[in-house]
């Protein structure tokens, strides 16, 4: 079986897979990185959305074969080593952006390819790029309000009742 | 998914020759094909990667044409393709951004899927596909629903899109798949205006000409109001019947028209 | 009170593990030594089995084993909830429901075969090269021809397609039809409640295991319901004993319904490890899910609004026919009758209400509730028609609606449907959403549209639902073969932190955060020091799971009753401490005092001494502090709210755009208003998916055509607005300790009326002679119904 490698969350890492082995496949289960969710057959949900070289990409649609020596990111590696969550995580807790949680690796590693090309989008564009993200439970409402929060954009808050 | 043998070549040359193997199949960005084959309903034995190829990548305009290798991704095209705008456009609305950051130009004229935008852009531009061993003008190249003229092994290295003097795209999503219900390209050059249209025909991708006629004599929404295409070429489905497909046509060519 | 207590919009401590890639799903499992399993499934909707030959396959490399129907002939099947009886008395059909078909198959998708291997890759090799001769028999999709039992039967055996035919009230059906016959004005309308299909995004995975030391199982799976997998499993299909059987339901990424149902693949993979001896993991594909989940909706209906010339309501009359599809879930025929008949009444004092439900099985996948099950069936047939009344009377559908609310002072009110609603106010609901929906400067915002060339309709929508579904003595009465009450324990450790085991299971409904306010407000303690375990039956007494809006309503009163008896036993441990009598101290923010004394302990320690009991009071009290409460409510809570939107219609395509939606909801008191916003938000996009975009669509042959995401079309953050909600209007719930009303389904049970009330009013106002367009209202329909 060929073996590759690749820099994950900023680690060599290398395993043996087939020819045929999505790059999510690898992930779960060569290098039990679960975080990174397998919801469609069809590339439409983006739960597997992890960044190849920078870019966000569905990694149930591209070969881990392909990928020998490629940089790749997960939602393992957006937190601090001490486990403090980046801005967008943060704002994600603190807006209600997720409420059974497996969209969102996919969501949060979208968000953080947004706001790497355009820093303060507006609502409309936010809503536009998440396009091959689905959630069914929140609305998109809180991911949405998230994001604008995390570009530093004023975001109601919610007020005890 | 089947496995394969996989086939990472250095150069067009490499690659062509790879596609010469028994039951060889192009591997552009993947995006189609991926979810084909985890399905079962593709079965290559050998995949040829031409997804990096350096030569087959990147984008350039030069003496009223746009040059975009075979290789290059969609997002690539609408970041780079500024000398063409309505083609920049098009491409920007294609998948969402995690396709538009894998899929390519080739693979997606290579599948000529029904309701694909780029084959009405090539289409509606008079692009040339140029591949491996020859050039193919767009309106040879599209020849039925996912049947085009290439032939076995014949790999697109480039698409010349001619600048229009002013181009636009309509698309209207099916809203499931984010594919075109209908897609319209209206492109026009000094008075030759082309139409071409994406997401309803039976047939695959296919030119307007009453309507390109009537655009080349007079360039306004209004010169094609009252032309309608023939309803019963159309597609019908669960997301729209034959005749809302024939009367999108007829609004998106129109507004197409305005946005130009 | 604490931080955090009850009303606080405290931030979600789940969200941690999720945000970080370290939530635990079922599928996230893989232990040591697992095989995979793969189904064969049926191509065809209704299909002779003439034979399966397994011998190739079972050749193949890596398979170690393959079941099929004839395994588990000799086992019981999945059984049916709700015990429904027809109008004319007799019980309604029930045919067995395998682990995998046998004889027949009787829907695409129905699993004949099982193939257990090495690999996944193997696995779906072999099921690959398994011959099945299965003769193609004409397809019963159609509800209207599955009723007239012209054609085929989808299970011979029972002898009709028409599962049961139901009245609701059946005594009130005269004197409805005679109220209809004298009526000085009839509205009828006929409607089609679409097919969905309920996409949780994580689709179902299994994992079976099996101890052959200890003759120990263990279920691993995706369920809001886990103890009511085991005793399905337990009592009915495998017969394994309940106490030699774990099930175990981790993080679960969304349900909506569809993980509340016990599935045959559960049943094979523990049949599957026993067998092997090894771990059997099956997950499902998206298209497997679409093929096999338990759809919702699904309902033709027709119904008639009798009213005076003032639009004083009479009557409503209903008949619906609800396909259950090929095999009852287990509650698909509870859904379609006592969470749908009960309701359709609605927020009215109408004095007469019938409705027919005919359930009917047809050769699709099996129906079962879906987010609102029932309720949003019954709330969209009656804001339909009345907005329809209102338009043929030249009425305001605001008037209308508020000349028949029931009014404030009426509570407890009996509807005309059979249940007592506790408490509400639904014209402080209406007079906030004029309000916050400035139905005031609707007018310049048309003229505004139109200036675009758009038209814009608002429409407008009343609901009531029935929630915290229970009480177990009226739901056996009407037909439930299980009770509806919920458990928890509350176990303080000797340091005083708290571990709080609950029945409900938590799967995006945030009971990690909002349970231990309930607990920290009690007991005056931090709520950080509080932890729930749910999802594991060997850990908690027991439960009925999270479905119909109830877990807090429920299981939450549950867990403030087990936390009331923590405090009368912690009060008699304070009391020794003190030296005085219970009744003479006084509790408040975790401390025991003596009124009018500097006397007083700390609730940590009394939980020490509750569990190092020197000088103890050991004849009158025991040791430890850990208290178990049942909770059975009393009745239904009954939310209620007014919902509103605009939309604008493009009249050259048909396409809708929703500018606003506004929703303001009646759940009594809130917990954490930031999660129950987050419940309303999702409902809405849920109840707007159906409105204009989902439809799970068969073909006359029985084939799915909408059985991907390509042409399922779920709703994207570019498909809805901004929502507004709003839960300020709230009356308290008066019989559960918390006051609260469910909250889950609100958002999907009133938001698709509401839509399709917009888009007629867009197109009336347009000059356009549309009455009805039927979900989806998709721009094709919406261009057909304007250019019919």
């Amino acid at each position: 079986m060929p073996k590759v490698t690749m820099n994950i969350n900023g680690r060599a890492r290398s395993t043996e897979v087939e020819n045929r082995t999505l790059l999510s496949t690898a992930l779960r289960e060569k290098l039990h990185l679960t975080g990174t969710h397998i919801g469609c057959d069809t590339s439409q949900c983006g739960a597997c959305v992890v960044h190849v070289n920078g870019k966000a990409v569905k990694s149930c649609a591209v070969f881990a074969v392909e990928l020998d020596g490629a940089t790749i990111d997960t939602i393992e590696g957006q937190a601090a080593p001490d486990g403090s969550l980046n801005v967008i995580q943060q704002a994600f807790k603190d807006h209600h952006g997720l409420q059974c949680g497996f969209c969102t690796p996919g969501m949060v590693m979208s968000a953080a390819a947004l706001l790497k090309d355009n820093p303060k989008p507006n609502e409309a564009e936010i809503r536009d790029y998440l396009e091959g993200n689905i959630c069914r439970c929140t609305g998109y409402q809180g991911i949405v309000n998230a994001i604008m929060a995390a570009s530093g954009q004023a975001v109601p808050a919610i007020a005890a009742e | 998914m089947y496995d394969f043998d996989l086939v990472i070549p250095s150069s067009v040359a490499d690659a062509a020759s790879a596609m010469k193997a028994d039951g060889a199949q192009a591997l552009g960005g993947g995006q189609t094909l991926l979810p084909t084959m985890k399905q079962r309903l593709a079965a290559p034995e050998v995949l040829v990667k031409l997804s990096d190829l350096a030569e087959m990548v990147g984008v350039s305009a030069a003496s009223g044409i746009l040059r975009v290798g075979g290789a290059t991704t969609h997002a690539q095209v609408a970041e780079e393709g500024a000398a063409y705008p309505a083609l920049a456009a098009l491409a920007g609305n294609i998948g969402d951004p995690a396709v538009r950051n894998r899929g390519t130009i080739g693979g997606s004229i290579a599948n000529n899927d029904p309701a694909a935008c780029y084959p009405a852009g090539a289409l509606g531009s008079g692009a040339t596909i140029i591949t491996d061993r020859r050039e193919i003008a767009a309106d040879d190249f599209f020849t039925d629903l996912f049947e085009t003229a290439l032939d076995e092994g014949e790999i697109i290295t480039a698409v010349n899109f001619p600048i229009p003097d002013a181009a636009n795209y309509q698309k209207f999503d099916q809203p499931a798949s984010r594919f075109a219900l209908v897609g319209v390209f209206v492109a026009r050059f000094g008075d030759a205006v082309r139409v071409a249209v994406t997401g309803a025909s039976n047939g695959g991708v296919f030119r307007w000409s009453v309507a390109e006629e009537a655009l080349s004599a007079d360039f306004s929404a209004s010169a094609v109001e009252g032309l309608a295409v023939n309803a019963g070429d159309m597609i019908s489905d669960l997301h729209g019947s034959a005749a809302y497909r024939a009367h999108l046509i007829g609004v998106l060519t129109r507004r197409a028209v305005q946005s130009c | 009170m604490p931080d955090g207590g009850i009303g606080a919009p405290t931030k979600r401590r789940e969200d941690t593990r999720f945000l970080t890639g370290r939530g635990k799903y079922t599928d996230d499992f893989t232990p040591q030594n697992t095989s995979y399993c793969a189904f064969a499934r049926s191509q065809v909707a209704n299909g002779k089995i003439k034979s399966i030959d397994t011998s190739a396959a079972a050749a193949m490399p890596g398979v170690l084993a393959i079941f099929t129907g004839e395994d588990f002939v000799e086992v019981g099947g999945n059984p049916a909830g709700w015990a429904i009886v027809s109008r004319d008395g007799e019980p309604m059909k029930e045919p067995k429901r395998p682990v995998l078909a046998h004889g027949k198959v009787r829907h695409v998708g129905d699993a004949y075969a099982a193939v257990i291997a090495d690999t996944l890759e193997e696995a779906m090799d072999a099921v690959e090269a398994i011959e099945a001769d299965i003769e193609e028999l004409d397809a019963v999709v159609d509800m209207a021809s599955a009723v007239a039992n012209s054609g085929t039967l989808v299970h011979d055996e029972i002898g009709t397609n028409t599962c049961f035919d139901w009245g609701w009230i059946e005594d009130n059906r005269a004197a409805t039809d005679e109220a209809i016959k004298k009526a000085p004005h009839v509205t009828t309308l006929e409607l089609i409640n679409n097919r969905l299909v309920p996409n949780a995004l994580e689709p179902r995975c299994s994992i079976g295991e099996y101890d052959p030391g200890t003759g120990d199982y263990k279920l691993t799976t995706t369920s809001q319901n886990p103890h009511l997998s085991r005793l399905l499993i337990s009592a009915f299909v495998l017969g394994i004993p309940e106490n030699k059987l774990t099930v175990l339901a981790p993080d679960v990424g969304g349900g909506f319904g569809s993980k509340i149902y016990h599935y045959g693949e559960e049943a094979l993979v523990l049949a599957a490890a026993k067998k092997l001896g090894r771990p059997v993991k099956w997950t499902a594909t998206r298209t497997e899910a679409f093929l096999s989940d338990a759809h919702g909706r699904d309902h033709v209906t027709k119904i008639e609004l009798a009213c005076e010339k003032d639009g004083t309501f009479i009557a409503f009359r209903t008949e619906t026919m609800a396909n259950v599809g090929a095999y009852l879930s287990n509650f698909s025929t509870a859904t379609p009758t006592f969470l749908h008949g009960t309701l359709m009444a609605g927020n009215y004092t109408v004095p007469n209400v019938y409705v027919n439900v005919k359930a009917v099985f047809t050769n699709t996948a099996p129906v079962d509730a879906y987010r609102g099950a029932g309720r949003p069936e019954a709330t969209y047939s009656l804001e339909r028609v009345i907005d329809k009344c209102a338009r043929e009377l030249g009425m305001d559908p605001v008037e209308i609606r508020r000349k028949n609310f029931i009014k404030k002072d009426q509570y407890p009110y009996a509807s005309a449907a059979g249940l007592e609603y506790d408490s509400g106010n639904y014209d402080a609901l209406m007079d906030g959403l004029e309000k916050t929906a400035d139905f005031a400067g609707f007018e310049a915002r048309r003229a505004e549209s139109a200036k675009q060339g758009k038209l814009r309709g608002l429409g407008i929508n009343a609901y009531i639902e029935a929630c915290g579904i229970a009480p177990s003595n009226l739901v056996g009465i009407l037909g439930a073969r299980v009770g509806l009450y919920d458990a928890a324990t509350v176990r303080v450790n000797p340091t005083g932190n708290i571990s709080v085991m609950v029945g409900a299971h938590s799967h995006g409904q945030g009971h990690e955060t909002a349970f231990p306010q309930i607990v920290a407000d009690m007991l005056g303690v931090d709520p950080e020091t509080i932890d729930i375990v749910h999802g594991d039956t060997s850990k908690i007494p027991f439960g009925m799971g999270t479905y119909g809006s109830r877990s807090l309503a429920v299981c939450g009163s549950a867990v403030f009753r087990a936390t009331e008896k923590i405090i009368v036993k912690a009060t008699a441990i304070a009391a020794h401490m003190l030296e005085d009598e219970p009744d003479n101290i006084d509790f408040s923010d975790g401390v025991f005092s003596i009124a009018g004394t500097n006397k007083s302990v700390g609730f940590g320690d009394v939980a020490l001494k509750a569990y190092i009991p020197h000088e103890y009071p050991i004849e009158g009290l025991e040791p430890g502090l850990e208290e178990t409460a049942f909770y059975d409510p009393a009745n239904f809570t009954y939310p209620s709210g007014a919902y509103a939107s605009e939309v604008e219609v493009d009249p050259e395509t048909g396409k809708v755009t929703i500018c606003s939606m506004v929703a303001l909801d009646d759940f009594g008191v809130v917990v954490n208003p930031m999660i129950v916003t987050g419940q309303v938000e999702g409902g809405l996009a849920q109840g707007i998916g159906q409105a204009l975009l989902e439809n799970s669509v068969y073909d006359d042959n029985g084939q799915l055509l909408s059985g991907s995401l390509m042409d399922y079309a779920m709703p994207r953050a570019d498909d809805l607005p901004s929502f507004v909600v709003d839960h300020s209007h709230a009356t308290r719930c008066n019989h559960n300790p918390i006051g609260s009303k469910g909250c889950g389904e609100a958002g999907a049970i009133g938001s698709p009326p509401t839509i399709v009330n917009a888009v007629v009013d867009a197109l009336a106002r347009g000059g356009h002679d549309v009455d009805h367009i039927d979900m989806p209202v998709s721009p094709s329909r919406v261009w057909a119904a304007m250019n019919k």
